[in-house]
């Protein structure tokens, strides 16, 4: 057993809104500037819909992930030797067109417009030459709230082995939104992809990051990530993905995106595994077992010996306390209403997802509404999200995990319903769905009152253990003279040339001064 | 690659295998880690928020690094709620995340920018020899001058100039405007100030102390329900969003939370975790869907159907065959359910219900003396007879200690227990005619009430029933009483407002709608109260919008919802919340320098000044009901306004078609100096035909508006209904009106001239941080602070805080706030009016007023002076005459002091009134005296934004506890209630600006709102109605089943009804060689956006990344394969109003026979030509047109009555339709090329002239 602490995040889909506010804060933070414009750390899609960038999920088409060969983990892309060989042209990248032609507005023509035959308007330039576009025609968000044709949006690879033709119609329509970011894998296949070696997972919270020194380029982490969150930087000609907003973490903060997610579906938190199993539980042979492996790597952090462990593999105290306090070990463990993302990619990714609840389907055809045993709220069965669609995003196609947790959503909310309406707890209905009163009440305190400081769990990150004279570095910290606060010796920063050539013309206003002609 | 070499010579690295190899430990250096780190390390962060019109009110971080805004996020301090609710942590959304795009954007207003062409007239009249009000005077008296600036507003053409020389055209405009038109010719419009209060202010005071108009904005976007007022007596009051939490049983219907009340949304995720149902009625799978337990797919337009059979639902289930205890006894109490209705005889043996039955009708008129006319009955089941219960409005004014809601009859005071039906005990059976207006169903529909029989005071026998009794009639109950027209049962299709019925309207299954109804009053009886509606623009925006909200308050009031904590009728469209409203009053509208102010009812102004009344193609007789009086038969709907302005009902600006300053001049030459005199002479004048309205005639020049202040909105872009009507006539820019506008030949009161004007406006300011279409069509732009960089007050009804903007860096370039804008502009003033105006005086005509003893009118019967029916009093059947004094070379000191007024008169709000010396006085030192010499030396000063925040603040009960005592002894004397408890706890408490700088502070109970700030029940409207026995400013003191006026029974509304969306017409007359193409007929929805609050954001970078880059319409998948039409082509929408270009956007979740443009996506973003215009392609207003209702016009009756942004007719545009087509890439023309003069020539479309 080698104990590890992970830095994990759970988002409530059930809660999601759909209002990109998280992305938006990231992008201000993070990737507002040259050469990251198509970059979003954080996007949301609308599902069903082939999501940024197109097809991602596809990995039929990508290559993305591992796979299992010849009883071995190996990367879907192709090992060290293909890699080589593909250096310098891989065909697994997605391009341009899979992403978009990142777009900005001629803004200031409205402003500086001579008099002209109509009222002047902006019209789209590219980000990248600052050419006028005739039509934007793809997007970060392109498919929200589903917009688009359903032959298209219906590409969409969770529609795997479902009559989709069944959902086309307005009746039929079903919706939510997916916020994705990096899932900090714990079995990351694009630090195991990158030829340079400058993507690496830290120890100490697992948040997985792209050394921008060592980058050189080569783009083979963008390919091997099944989930399309490394991003090249054009400008810079090196990889960026999430960095988990280690800034904030490392100071107690929880991520910017999550912090600012109005919806307040994200939790932030920290949970304990084993490392010496990851190519065990990455590396189930059936797809479908992987879930409950991921799951098995998990360690209790009540648990005597796990603790003792964790002190000895340098696990600080409150980090283990953090453990216990877990929002995400309670969801993904305790009760299991959270999932990992497409566990068949076996990156193990660290992003878990409460699935959806949605209006009943049903009612259409039967004409009335099949209700749970308090009468009011809809049961599982009758739901308009079909559940294989949700299993082919969380379990690897197997319903029954995902039919147990919303049963067990369901039944919080009919356990509520008779404190609250008939003014007495009516706990028979939680029994069924495997969940204890107290446990329906925590349920209901995390994900229902959703308080600051029980959605987000975050010890500091002990700097004074690991740094040999913290009193010196309290002086010296951010102090830099052309250096930052390294000791290093170049003078550039990360990026140097930041807005500079915008692409957007700016024409000074003609400015005539008083007792001027204009 | 800055440490690289470094790293070379780090040869320590450590590898450690673990997971049987699969994973390695390196030790490396990791110092590049600190480039990340120094992004996000900043200088400070300042508490701001937007000033948006979103009603959010949402406190951010705003992060300065080097000197630059660099970024923003949410606040997550507010103070916390109850340890069973969620906190409102954390506030805000992806618009307000985008925001600090603005600050360094390249359409960002940096200096002052004019017109080039103006400019250029200006300096050259300048140059010889004028000073500036002659020189403006000069270019507005050459026709062809005038023209060559406004015929090019909107093409570009601006350059930069300076504040001096800028400001100095601003005041030159207005001294000219106010000494040759009058100073009613100077608008200004503004929205929502709860956003930005003290900006709002600045233009609003400045306006006022000039004489100008702030135009209202709440009725005029259609945001404001008049079911409100009319049923309530109250503007808009609601739940906070913390309130949802308290439901057990949530409908929504067409207001999109998640997309619209974005940073509330989570209260209505997690309330269904706390086992709440939660049912959606929406057109389309909109995103408030995603979260219900049932979708019920309505028709767009349906709604009324759909809750009018649930409301027949709860009668028959509720009320007549098992009665629940629980809603009878809210019924008694707190309804119009028992008072009595007169019944008119129409035939021989029909009857349609009148008026409610008066005191007055009595011989003895029941005791009562004061105003017997103004006090309903019911009857009393103890006593036997019929009783005046205490509550009603003639209890308001002229007496005190019985305007509540106690169970009593006023005259004894003895208990009693109102009847709320006398089946099984009445006289008579009688047959009643209700209107009904379901498309091919009959108009009139008969059905038998019990009636009692009395004897009038004038000696007739009259029949009267309860309110109930009509109202189980109207929704086609069966009580036993058999007849036509009502159900034999739910599945009884024919008989209207049976489940089964309405499935044939709105398409929801009958189902569906019988078990929501059962389970939504199921749920109240059960909780006594918690079920509750929320509503908004998808219900409100309709023409008919009162029916349709009047039939959700009707079933939320039926289970005993409305002032009960989780339940009831939840509003949220452009509502807000001005928490210290009364601080904020006299400072805003000047009335701490003079009483009263001038203000004008948006919809009357714009309807009429951008003459959209010439092209009404809406009948205002096929409104009318068969049985109705229908005085006005043959009147236009244009007409009625005028009506109503003559009658005092709403207000008027321009007045009159005389300068107020010279008309006082004319009465004081006759002789007439006081305001009774004036008045007297102002009435003869106009009973002679001397004197006219300018509503009479206002295509007269002499009626025109002239000049007009636009900040903190964007009227022309956003909100401008009728956009291209208000292009071509108000503006006299290129535009795209197809209609004729020969309609309006048909009008009665108004005179008909033949040549339409073009282009009324002098001069148009706007005031902004960007450019927007507003700023394109001004004649000047002046450069404001944005919200990061200036210190006002925001609050909300959203929730309970009140708390800043806040100036994280100085304001950008030479921008100001908008406070020192007008502050600026007032100084230039008053240099110029020293010479040119001096002091003058003004006649003001001003309506009836809500909350004023005037709100008694006329209380039985409607007399017109103009038609020889009654005198024209001032105050009582015509406008209040009133003189105010203006010392116009003051106008600076008096913008920058808090006036005398306050101290001479009290504060006081909504009729109560208090004084307010203290709060005076403490504001000289908090604030400062003034210091100059002249009238204001040594009055606080309101130099300064902080300092107007202060004032606010001091003044009002909301943020002064002391003021909140003395506010509530007020209505304690007018009720003879006890209330002073509501706020106790608080007396203590007073917030200053550097207070709301640290944290968020909630606010204190005040009876300014009908909810309290509580630690034990959130905010719900009608709380302190419910609990404190306060009686709702309403005729009968109650919640109206009922409305009794003329006019709405004439135009069939007495009792809510199912109307269908109006037939508007505007497809008809659209080009045949259009119409032979391949197109659609759609339904012209123009739903709040994801992307944007109104125009903002609309624009940001950030935004229209996220989505599709500009303006698009949405259009489902089978209408679309219909014309061949795929997703991402460019498509045009057109119909006689005008023509606009987007993309299209295909989509499932869409029904066919819609076409949803989100609001407000202006032209200046990525839109073509479109080919039928010729035109810049247009913006989701060029297709609509603003349609006024007659009853919204009603006034001087009790809550009737208007009030600005309060009552009033609302400007409507959901039931309009478009023709929509498909153009093809290559077909599209940018129009990019220079003006020409045949192009500056061509304002019209092609073939319009």
């Amino acid at each position: 057993m080698k104990v590890r602490a992970q830095f994990a995040l759970v988002f409530n889909l059930d809660k999601c809104i759909g209002c990109h506010t998280c992305s938006v804060t990231c992008k201000n933070v993070w990737t507002n500037r040259k050469g990251a414009e198509y970059m979003w750390f954080n996007n949301v899609e609308s599902k069903p819909g082939v999501g940024y960038p197109k097809e991602w999920e596809n990995q039929s088409k990508w290559q993305g992930g591992w796979k299992k060969k010849n009883g071995k983990l190996t990367l879907r892309q192709g090992g060290k030797v293909k890699e080589l060989i593909n250096i310098f042209a891989n065909p697994d990248l997605p391009e341009m067109g899979d992403y978009y032609q990142p777009f900005t507005f001629d803004y200031n023509h409205l402003v500086s417009a001579p008099l002209s035959e109509a009222a002047p308007t902006a019209r789209p330039l590219s980000q990248i030459d600052g050419a006028v576009m005739d039509k934007v025609s793809w997007g970060p968000n392109w498919e929200d709230d589903l917009a688009g044709e359903f032959a298209k949006r219906s590409q969409d690879s969770n529609f795997d082995r479902i009559q989709k033709e069944v959902y086309a119609d307005f009746e039929h329509t079903f919706h939510f939104y997916l916020p994705r970011m990096c899932n900090h894998c714990l079995n990351p296949a694009c630090v195991a992809a990158c030829p340079s070696g400058a993507i690496y997972k830290r120890e100490e919270d697992g948040i997985v990051l792209v050394d921008q020194d060592r980058c050189r380029g080569w783009r083979m982490c963008v390919s091997a990530c099944p989930y399309k969150k490394v991003y090249f930087n054009w400008e810079s000609g090196k990889s960026e993905k999430c960095i988990g907003c280690y800034p904030r973490v490392e100071s107690g903060l929880p991520t910017v995106c999550s912090e600012t997610c109005v919806g307040r579906i994200r939790s932030n938190g920290i949970i304990l595994y084993d490392a010496d199993r990851i190519s065990d539980a990455a590396g189930k042979d059936a797809v479908e077992d992987i879930y409950q492996a991921h799951l098995d790597i998990f360690l209790d952090p009540n648990d005597p010996e796990v603790i003792a462990q964790a002190y000895r593999d340098g696990v600080p105290d409150s980090w283990v306390k953090a453990a216990q306090e877990s929002p995400i070990y309670r969801m993904a463990v305790d009760w299991k209403i959270a999932f990992p993302l497409h566990p068949e990619f076996r990156t193990l990714p660290m992003v878990w997802y409460v699935p959806p609840l949605s209006p009943v389907q049903s009612q259409m055809e039967k004409g009335n509404l099949p209700m749970g045993p308090d009468g009011v709220i809809p049961q599982v069965e009758n739901l308009r999200i079909p559940l294989r669609y949700l299993a082919n995003l969380f379990t690897a196609g197997q319903e029954a995990p995902v039919a147990a947790a919303l049963r067990k959503l369901i039944a919080m909310r009919s356990y509520e319903r008779s404190i609250h309406v008939e003014g007495k707890a009516d706990a028979r209905v939680l029994a069924a769905a495997g969940l204890s009163e107290e446990q329906a009440k925590e349920m209901w305190q995390l994900l229902s009152i959703a308080n600051y400081e029980d959605r987000f769990v975050i010890p500091t990150s002990h700097q004074e253990v690991k740094i040999d004279d913290p009193y010196a570095l309290q002086g010296q910290n951010g102090i830099s003279f052309g250096n930052t606060s390294s000791e290093g010796e170049s003078t550039t920063s990360l990026f140097p040339q930041r807005r500079k050539g915008a692409v957007e013309p700016v024409q000074p206003l003609q400015f005539f001064p008083r007792g001027k002609r204009a | 690659m800055s440490h690289f070499m470094d790293r070379l010579k780090f040869f320590t690295t450590k590898r450690e295998p673990f997971s049987g190899g699969h994973g390695v430990l390196i030790e490396d250096d990791r110092k590049w880690e600190d480039g990340y780190r120094n992004r996000w390390r900043f200088d400070k962060i300042v508490r701001s928020t937007h000033g948006v019109n979103c009603t959010g009110s949402c406190s951010w971080k705003i992060y300065v690094k080097n000197g630059l805004v660099a970024f923003e996020t949410q606040q997550t301090d507010y103070p916390r709620t109850r340890p069973d609710l969620p906190n409102h942590e954390p506030r805000g959304c992806q618009r307000g995340a985008s925001y600090s795009w603005y600050l360094y954007s390249p359409h960002r207003i940096k200096y002052p920018m004019i017109r080039s062409r103006l400019l250029e007239i200006y300096r050259t009249e300048r140059a010889s020899g004028k000073d500036p009000v002659e020189a403006w005077a000069a270019i507005q008296q050459d026709a062809e001058k005038r023209r060559r600036y406004t015929a090019v507003r909107g093409l570009g053409g601006f350059v930069r100039t300076e504040w001096e020389e800028v400001t100095e055209i601003i005041a030159a405009a207005n001294i000219h405007t106010i000494k040759a038109h009058g100073p009613d010719r100077i608008a200004g419009f503004s929205p929502i100030p709860a956003m930005s209060m003290i900006s709002y202010a600045a233009g609003a005071r400045y306006l006022d102390l000039i004489g100008g108009v702030p135009l209202s904005f709440y009725d005029w976007y259609c945001d404001l329900p008049p079911s409100s007022p009319q049923v309530w007596g109250e503007q808009t009051d609601v739940p906070e969003s913390a309130d949802w939490y308290n439901s057990t049983y949530i409908i929504v219907a067409g207001t999109n939370l998640p997309m619209t009340r974005t940073p509330d949304a989570h209260f209505y995720s997690e309330v269904r975790y706390k086992g709440t149902k939660v049912v959606a009625v929406a057109p389309d799978y909109a995103e408030y869907v995603k979260f219900a337990d049932l979708w019920m797919p309505a028709r767009a337009g349906t709604d009324a159907a759909l809750f009018m059979a649930m409301g027949h639902v709860v009668l028959k289930e509720f009320y007549v065959d098992r009665p629940e205890p629980y809603f009878l006894d809210y019924a008694r109490r707190f309804t119009d359910l028992p008072m009595q209705v007169l019944l008119r005889k129409v035939g021989k043996q029909t009857y349609v219900s009148d008026r409610f039955l008066r005191a007055s009708d009595f011989a003895g008129e029941l005791g009562q003396e004061n105003n017997p006319e103004w006090k309903t009955v019911v009857y009393d089941s103890r006593s036997g007879g019929f009783v005046c219960p205490n509550g009603s409005i003639g209890f308001r004014w002229g007496e005190h200690g019985k305007w509540n809601l106690l169970p009593r009859d006023a005259a004894s005071a003895q208990e009693i227990e109102a009847e709320l039906s006398c089946a099984g005990h009445h006289d008579a059976t009688a047959e009643v005619l209700f209107p009904h207006f379901a498309t091919g169903e009959k108009d009139m529909l008969s059905r038998l009430v019990p009636v009692r029989k009395l004897k009038l005071a004038n000696g007739e026998e009259a029949l009267v029933a309860s309110t109930l009794d009509l109202l189980i009639a109207q929704y086609g109950v069966d009580r036993g009483l058999g007849g036509d027209n009502v159900a034999s049962s739910y599945e009884d299709a024919e008989v209207p407002y049976t489940p089964a019925w309405q499935e044939g309207i709105t398409g929801v299954p009958r189902a569906d709608v019988l078990r929501t109804a059962r389970e939504f009053a199921d749920n109240a009886a059960k909780t006594h109260g918690k079920s509750m509606v929320i509503v908004g623009a998808g219900t409100n925006h309709w023409y008919h919008n009162d029916m349709n909200y009047r039939s959700i308050i009707n079933l939320v009031h039926l289970c005993g919802c409305v002032g009960q904590s989780g339940g009831g009728w939840a509003h949220y469209v452009g509502q807000e919340a001005l928490r210290p409203q009364a601080g904020w009053v006299p400072i805003t509208f000047a009335l701490d320098w003079y009483r009263p102010a001038r203000q004008m009812a948006g919809t009357s102004f714009f309807y009429l000044h951008t003459d959209q009344w010439r092209y009404e193609r809406v009948d205002a007789d096929d409104l009318l009901t068969s049985t109705a009086k229908g005085k006005y038969r043959g009147h236009s709907l244009v007409d009625y306004n005028v009506v109503a302005e003559r009658m005092g009902w709403l207000p008027s600006a321009p007045h009159f078609n005389r300068n107020p300053l010279d008309l006082y001049e004319e009465a004081a030459k006759a002789g007439k100096r006081s305001e009774g005199e004036v008045g007297a002479y102002v009435a003869e004048q106009l009973k002679s035909g001397a004197l006219q309205f300018a509503s009479e005639d206002p295509d007269n020049p002499v009626n025109w508006p002239r000049n007009l202040f636009v900040w903190r909105g964007n009227l022309i872009g956003t909100s401008a209904k009728g956009h291209e009507y208000f292009l071509k006539h108000l503006l006299g820019a290129q535009n795209g009106v197809f209609g004729d506008g020969q309609e309006g030949r048909a009008s009665r009161e108004i005179k008909w001239r033949d040549k339409a004007p073009i282009g009324k406006l002098d001069l148009m300011v706007d005031i902004n941080f960007r450019l927007n279409s507003t700023g394109a069509y001004s004649d000047i732009i002046l450069p404001t602070a944005t919200w990061y960089e200036k210190n006002d007050l925001n609050t909300t009804d959203m929730h309970p805080f009140i708390h800043p903007l806040g100036e994280a860096v100085n304001p950008g370039w030479e921008s100001r706030s908008d406070w020192q804008i007008f502050k600026t502009i007032a100084q230039a003033f008053s240099v110029l009016a020293e010479k040119h105006l001096g002091t003058r005086t003004d006649l003001l005509a001003t309506p009836l007023m809500h909350d004023t003893p005037a709100e008694l009118g006329q209380a039985t019967e409607i007399r017109d002076w103009k038609r020889g029916e009654c005198e024209p009093i001032p105050g009582k059947t015509m406008p209040h005459i009133k003189l105010v004094v203006r010392d116009y070379d003051n106008t600076y000191r008096k913008f920058t002091a808090l006036g005398p007024k306050l101290l001479e008169l009290g504060n006081g709000i909504k009729g109560d009134q208090w004084d307010t010396r203290a709060e005076y006085e403490s504001l000289v030192e908090l604030n400062g005296p003034v210091k100059e010499e002249g009238i204001s030396k040594g009055m606080p000063s309101l130099g300064e934004d902080i300092a107007v925040c202060n004032a606010i603040l001091a003044l009002s009960p909301e943020t002064n506890g002391e003021v909140a005592h003395k506010a509530w002894k007020s209505v304690e004397h007018e009720s003879g209630l006890s209330l002073t408890h509501l706020c106790d706890d608080r007396r203590g408490d007073k917030f200053t600006f550097a207070d709301l700088q640290v944290q968020p502070r909630k606010v204190i109970t005040s009876p300014t709102w009908s909810g309290i700030m509580s630690e034990e029940v959130s905010y719900n409207a009608a709380y302190v109605n419910i609990h404190e026995a306060i009686p709702h400013r309403t005729l009968t003191g109650r919640g109206h089943f009922y409305v009794d006026h003329e006019w709405m029974l004439d135009f069939g509304e007495g009792f809510c009804a199912y109307r269908p969306p109006l037939d508007m017409k505007a497809t008809k007359g659209v080009s045949p060689a259009i119409l032979k193409e391949p197109h659609l007929v759609l339904n012209w929805l123009t739903p709040h956006s994801k992307w944007g609050i109104h125009s903002t954001y609309n624009d940001n970078l950030r935004m229209l990344n996220l989505f599709r880059g500009g303006p698009v319409v949405w259009i489902a998948e089978e209408d679309a394969r219909t014309i061949g039409l795929h997703d991402n082509d460019w498509v045009e929408a057109i119909n006689v109003n005008g023509a606009t270009m987007a993309r299209a956007v295909l989509s499932q979740r869409v029904p066919r026979g819609v076409a949803i443009m989100y609001h407000a996506q202006e032209k200046t973003i990525n839109v073509p030509g479109s080919p039928t215009t010729g035109k810049r392609g247009g913006i989701l207003n060029s297709v609509t047109k603003v349609v006024v209702k007659p009853t919204h016009m009603i006034g001087g009756y009790a809550q009737l009555s208007y009030g600005m942004n309060y009552y009033g007719p609302v400007g409507s545009q959901r039931d309009e339709h478009v023709i929509i087509r498909r153009i093809p890439d290559q077909q599209i023309d940018w129009l990019e090329r220079p003006l020409t003069p045949e192009r500056e020539a061509a304002l019209n479309p092609p073939g319009v002239y």
